[in-house]
């Protein structure tokens, strides 16, 4: 393959379409890029590696012209260029995909994909010829199954990817650029869209991906790049390092320090806190069973987009026509809505996936926010107890370290790591039994990472159930006392303690078999 | 110092005091002052009583409307359900002595269930507050068409109604301004010590968050809005008792006003933020631009331009929208 | 085939709005003493054209996820106007109707410079743009009265062909040639993105604040029209504070029964138009089903109740809860 002759070291270096030296960019007091460089070139796909935080976002928001750099050159085809906008950047010919979708909910993929500069007849909208576009856009991205005048609303969120996909297309990209643009997509639709991204690889595009997943990126990229605190740290032939040292090269350190130590398996007799069986939701939770002792870490792991998010909504109460049995303590429960989990008879809570619309209210002070969850504890009769309020605000204060500068600025004034723990303190407030998190530490810093990885092993131990949904292998080997792996809204693979290993994870992730561990983790299957 | 600390030191009941409200105050001062350059009696005492009493009726119909916009929603109903307030308390009085004893209690209860409607309709169906509201008025006053018979009202209102809205029986102050003032007091309660007034504040922020907190924020926005019904139901008895009876569209004079002072105050229109003191200050404010202007003989039309002037000019001090780029 | 479809699912509300009117009109035209009429048809037309107008007001900027609360008050203002210009001979009346468009027009741009330069909201903007534009109104027309010049007046009101009302044909001329090429150019859809989601527009470099002050000029255009034809009705100008708060909450309704979403970004000025003739027509049925003038009102209110209630019938279909917030 391509880069085994890279390897090889026999091909000769591809040209060089674009690169940047020595940029650097301040936000306030952050240093988010410091005298970065990297290399691009055509015909190869270049993927870029890094913690959250290491800089990875600002060197693209750079590079496609949505933020301007404090120092260094971007050259650009041996001339160098300085953009000051999006539309700048397309013009010259680079195209990102971003994370968050562009795309516009109530048109139709025809009129988003051809949004920025539509064909014109009359000073009217060509639509014909914005058809074709789209059309064409689609079947490059792999996608003709998709009706050009279907409105992007209706279409399931792997589809708007793949729309988005086409819309960058169709600007006639030279160098593409993907910023996590796969983490919705389904399995199927991953490797059709790694296809299509060799394909127009071969056909001479400049490709850069970012991503966390290892595996795609040992499947894809030809080139990686290193990024950490700002800057540039290894640029390496795809393959020719072990992910033990790429994820040292990330973090700076290594593996082993980072876990807190686990203790050993419950006893089985015992009642499980949380009782999961034959869970179904529309189609997207099939027949989903399993359990949690109290002081267990239980972690979901997989692909995105395989039911693991829906799998936490569904318990606690947000989803509609939940089917299957959910069991609290043995006694069965049907929670209809998060303020019925919350309840003392079942006692969930739920650290949601965004933070910032679903956690906090960020113009709502500190203290507001921390004691929304527990407003019974600290009121009598519907009237609060300010004193109370403020005791235990400063009891959480303390346990999770927030640092602030008093308790009445508004949340969206913390730092992501600093809000996390907010909305982590606002749950624990409300002294729950059960607790759920979604993908908790995504775009948090290493260091607050390790005071969450310390802080779940002590609630677990003072016992609490926990499970936790990560896209960060490392997290489901180190905290997790057991792991299951879901595919396509079922559990795959049940794994306990050595058994996770980061190749179990993504073997049962991707749906392969794996015979090593096959035969001992049936035994161990439930 | 620990976070702790400092927070014991500005941790208080008496949070900073908002700018917007500073200002509003500021131009109440600021009127009077222009006010009494046409005429001293403008710094009466007796003025400024009459004013306040004025202020009352529209105060406790913008104390409604206050709950329902920090919410996030918006309470269109408000000129039907003053009016249903009003006709019914006054229909009621004719109906015996156990009728007019109970007038004020059942004109306020029409307007709960008025706002329940309203309560439903947006937080169990989900339908935009501006439509349902819009419908329930709409059929408000369809109802007191049928009522009426399209006359005017005939009914009277009674002697307690009366003695509320016009007597004055401590120190000389006002009974309406004593209303209004208890009124004030309970949603200052209800909206910084209660978890409702929390819940309220969290849903106009961040609906998604607060129902994810486990907050019942369907039950929270029915009760507000009925609430809001109860109190522009309230001003519409108040104002029967004021005028000694009701009158056909009496309530439509009040729902801008009731608007305009809330966010005059400093309350966002998207909900969220917003102190009752500054809706204090609005009612003040909108009413004596309103006295003013018709002091100094101001034809209509030139009130109606002024009135919208201040209100642009005053919001874009500090109502703006931050910049999103 | 599978083209079909789509366009059908897409304007489902608009098409539904129509159903229901046409329903709603047979029923009252079958009932009416006088019968199907050409008398008939005309009166109701005249009526509803003008409810018509404003509503297509209310949804150029409904779209944009903003709101109007001024519509009538322009209205009314234009209205007011015409009574004063559209005077005299012909070409005189002819400089009077492009003065109260561009008086239309004008009003519709203050509503835009406050709301996109001064980033007010816009329901509050308009709230005290509309009380200034009736405080004009007032000062052109402090007492009811006026004229208007008579032969286009009578043309517009008239029947056309001696059978379809001329009212009719010039809305529908206005939707041909204001809103189908607003809809298919580049700022109509531009207006339409912005609605549905102002950050995905930004981003893919819509331009969302001219949008949205063509949506509100575009709005005091259609405004000026219906205070114009109001002229022509009534070949006078009043400054009715009543009228002006009645149209502008009426325009709100139509927009809704039209299919028109309120949170912005769907729904056409065709919907909004047939939601306008609905709301008209019921109040239309009672007379003629020789129901107490004294119930109309209530029945309104009830129907447009049901109606809006019947629209969130949807939300049952809703499996994740998290989609009825935001």
């Amino acid at each position: 393959m391509c880069g085994l002759a890279l390897v090889t070291g026999m091909e000769p270096r591809a040209p060089l379409i674009l690169h940047m030296e020595g940029v650097s960019k301040r936000y306030g007091g952050v240093r988010a890029l410091e005298n970065a460089d990297l290399a691009i070139s055509t015909g190869r796909i270049h993927a870029i590696l890094g913690e959250n935080g290491a800089g990875k976002s600002t060197l693209i928001k750079i590079l496609s012209g949505v933020v301007r750099p404090d120092t260094g050159r971007i050259v650009l085809d041996g001339a160098e260029v300085a953009f000051d906008s999006p539309a700048a950047a397309n013009r010259a010919g680079i195209v990102c995909i971003f994370q968050e979708l562009s795309l516009v909910p109530d048109l139709s993929v025809a009129d988003n994909i051809a949004i920025s500069n539509p064909p014109r007849r009359f000073g009217l909208i060509d639509r014909r010829v914005q058809r074709r576009i789209a059309e064409d856009a689609l079947a490059r991205a792999g996608a003709s199954d998709i009706h050009p005048m279907a409105l992007v609303k209706d279409l399931a969120l792997s589809r708007r990817q793949m729309v988005e996909i086409a819309k960058a297309l169709a600007r006639e990209p030279r160098i593409l650029i993907l910023d996590e643009a796969t983490s919705a997509l389904t399995a199927a639709d991953v490797t059709k869209v790694f296809v299509v991204l060799k394909r127009l690889r071969d056909e001479g595009l400049a490709l850069i991906y970012i991503s966390h997943r290892m595996h795609e990126i040992a499947e894809l990229a030809d080139e990686c790049t290193v990024f950490r605190n700002g800057s540039n740290v290894a640029s390496y032939v795809a393959g020719t390092k072990s992910d033990d040292e790429v994820v040292e090269m990330m973090i700076g350190r290594e593996l082993s320090h980072v876990f807190p130590a686990k203790p050993p398996p419950p006893e089985t007799a015992a009642t499980p806190l949380i009782e999961v069986k034959h869970l179904n939701w529309a189609d997207r939770l099939r027949d989903i069973s399993f359990h949690a002792h109290a002081g267990e870490v239980v972690g979901l792991g997989g692909l995105d987009g395989q039911g693991q998010r829906e799998l936490l909504l569904a318990l606690f109460g947000v989803l509609r026509g939940v089917t299957g049995e959910i069991r609290v303590s043995g006694a069965p429960v049907a929670p209809s809505s998060p303020n019925a989990a919350k309840s003392a008879a079942i006692g969930m809570a739920l650290i949601p996936e965004d933070r910032k619309t679903e956690g906090l209210m960020l113009p709502m002070s500190l203290r507001d926010n921390l004691s929304f969850a527990a407003l019974e504890r600290i009121s009598r009769r519907g009237v609060i107890d300010h004193a109370r309020e403020t005791e235990l605000v400063g009891d959480m204060i303390d346990l999770l370290a927030i640092r602030a500068s008093g308790t009445d600025i508004p949340a969206g004034a913390l730092s992501g790591g600093n809000q996390q723990k907010v909305v982590i303190a606002k749950w624990l407030m409300a002294e729950p039994r059960i607790i759920l998190l979604n993908d908790p530490t995504r775009g948090i810093d290493v260091a607050t990472k390790q005071e969450i990885y310390q802080l779940l092993r002590r609630l677990a131990d003072s016992g609490a159930a926990i499970i936790f949904y990560t896209t960060d292998y490392s997290e489901l080997i180190g905290c997790c006392d057991r792991a299951l792996v879901l595919y396509d809204g079922a559990i795959k693979r049940v794994l306990v303690g050595e058994d996770i290993t980061e190749r179990a994870l993504i073997s049962s992730a991707l749906n392969i078999a794996d015979d090593a561990d096959d035969a001992s983790s049936r035994a161990r299957l439930q | 110092m620990s976070v702790r600390a400092q927070a014991k030191i500005s941790d208080g009941l008496l949070k900073r005091v908002d700018r917007p409200v500073v200002i509003a105050f500021a131009c109440i001062v600021a009127l009077l002052l222009v006010g009494s350059l046409y005429s001293r009696s403008f710094l009466s005492p007796e003025y400024l009583l009459q004013q306040l009493k004025v202020a009352s009726f529209l105060g406790v119909i913008a104390t409604g409307t206050m709950i329902v916009i920090l919410l996030g929603q918006i309470d269109l109903s408000v000129p039907w359900v003053v009016a249903v307030g009003g006709m019914m308390s006054t229909a009621a009085t004719g109906w015996g002595p156990a009728g007019e004893a109970l007038a004020i209690p059942f004109g306020i209860a029409c307007g709960v269930a008025l706002g329940l409607v309203n309560g439903f309709g947006v937080a169990y169906l989900r339908i935009p507050s501006m439509i349902i509201t819009l419908a329930v008025n709409a059929v408000a006053q369809g109802l007191m068409v049928v009522h009426t018979g399209g006359f005017s009202p005939q009914d009277s209102s009674s002697p307690a109604m009366r003695t509320l809205a016009t007597g004055d029986l401590v120190f000389g102050l006002p009974n309406a301004l004593i209303v209004w003032a208890v009124v004030g007091a309970g949603t200052i309660f209800l909206l910084n010590r209660t978890t409702f007034g929390r819940a309220v504040y969290g849903i106009g922020n961040r609906e998604r968050a607060a129902y994810l907190s486990g907050i019942d924020t369907q039950r929270i926005v029915l009760i507000a809005f009925a609430i809001a019904g109860g109190l522009s139901a309230f001003g519409g008895v108040l104002l029967a008792g004021y005028a000694s009876k009701a009158a056909q569209a009496m309530g439509d004079a009040y729902l801008l006003p009731a608007i305009a002072s809330v966010v005059l105050g400093g309350a966002s229109i998207l909900g969220g933020r917003g102190s009752y003191f500054g809706t204090i200050a609005g009612v003040i404010l909108i009413t004596l631009l309103q006295s003013i202007l018709s002091v100094v003989q101001m034809p209509e039309a030139g009130r109606q331009i002024i009135y919208g002037v201040v209100i642009i000019a005053m919001l874009l001090l500090y109502g703006r929208e931050s910049r999103t780029r | 085939m599978n083209d079909w479809r789509y366009v059908f699912s897409q304007n489902r509300a608009t098409l539904l709005a129509f159903v229901f009117f046409v329903v709603m009109f047979a029923i009252y035209s079958t009932n009416h003493p006088a019968g199907f009429s050409a008398n008939v048809v005309q009166t109701a037309a005249n009526k509803g054209v003008l409810l018509a107008l404003v509503a297509m007001a209310q949804t150029f900027v409904v779209i944009t996820a903003g709101i109007d609360l001024s519509v009538g008050a322009m209205f009314v203002l234009t209205n007011c106007l015409a009574s004063w210009i559209v005077v005299g001979t012909a070409w005189t009346a002819a400089l009077g109707v492009a003065g109260v468009l561009l008086t239309g027009l004008a009003c519709g741009a203050v509503n835009g410079l406050i709301v996109i330069v001064g980033r007010l909201q816009p329901i509050v903007a308009t709230i005290a743009t509309g009380a200034v534009f009736f405080g004009l109104a007032l000062v052109l027309r402090p007492t009811p009265g006026g004229d208007v010049y008579g032969p286009l007046a009578d043309a517009l009101t008239g029947r056309v062909f001696s059978v379809l009302p001329a009212s009719l044909v010039a809305l529908a001329a206005v939707v041909v040639i204001i809103w189908i090429p607003y809809r298919r150019s580049v700022i109509g859809r531009a207006a339409y993105a912005v609605g549905s989601s102002e950050q995905a527009a930004f981003m893919s470099g819509v331009p969302v604040d001219l949008a949205k002050f063509c949506a509100y000029v575009l709005s005091g255009l259609a405004a000026s029209m219906a205070g114009l034809f109001l002229t022509f009705v009534t070949y006078s100008g009043e400054a009715s504070a009543a009228n002006g708060g009645t149209y502008t909450l009426y325009s709100i309704a139509a927009v809704v029964l039209g299919g028109v979403s309120l949170y912005g970004g769907s729904g056409s000025a065709i919907g909004a138009i047939f939601g306008a003739l609905m709301f008209r027509t019921i109040g239309d049925l009672l007379f003629v089903f020789n129901l107490d003038p004294l119930w109309q009102p209530l029945f309104q209110g009830l129907v447009l109740l049901a109606a809006i209630c019947v629209g969130a019938a949807r939300l049952f279909q809703v499996r994740n809860r998290l989609e009825l917030f935001e």
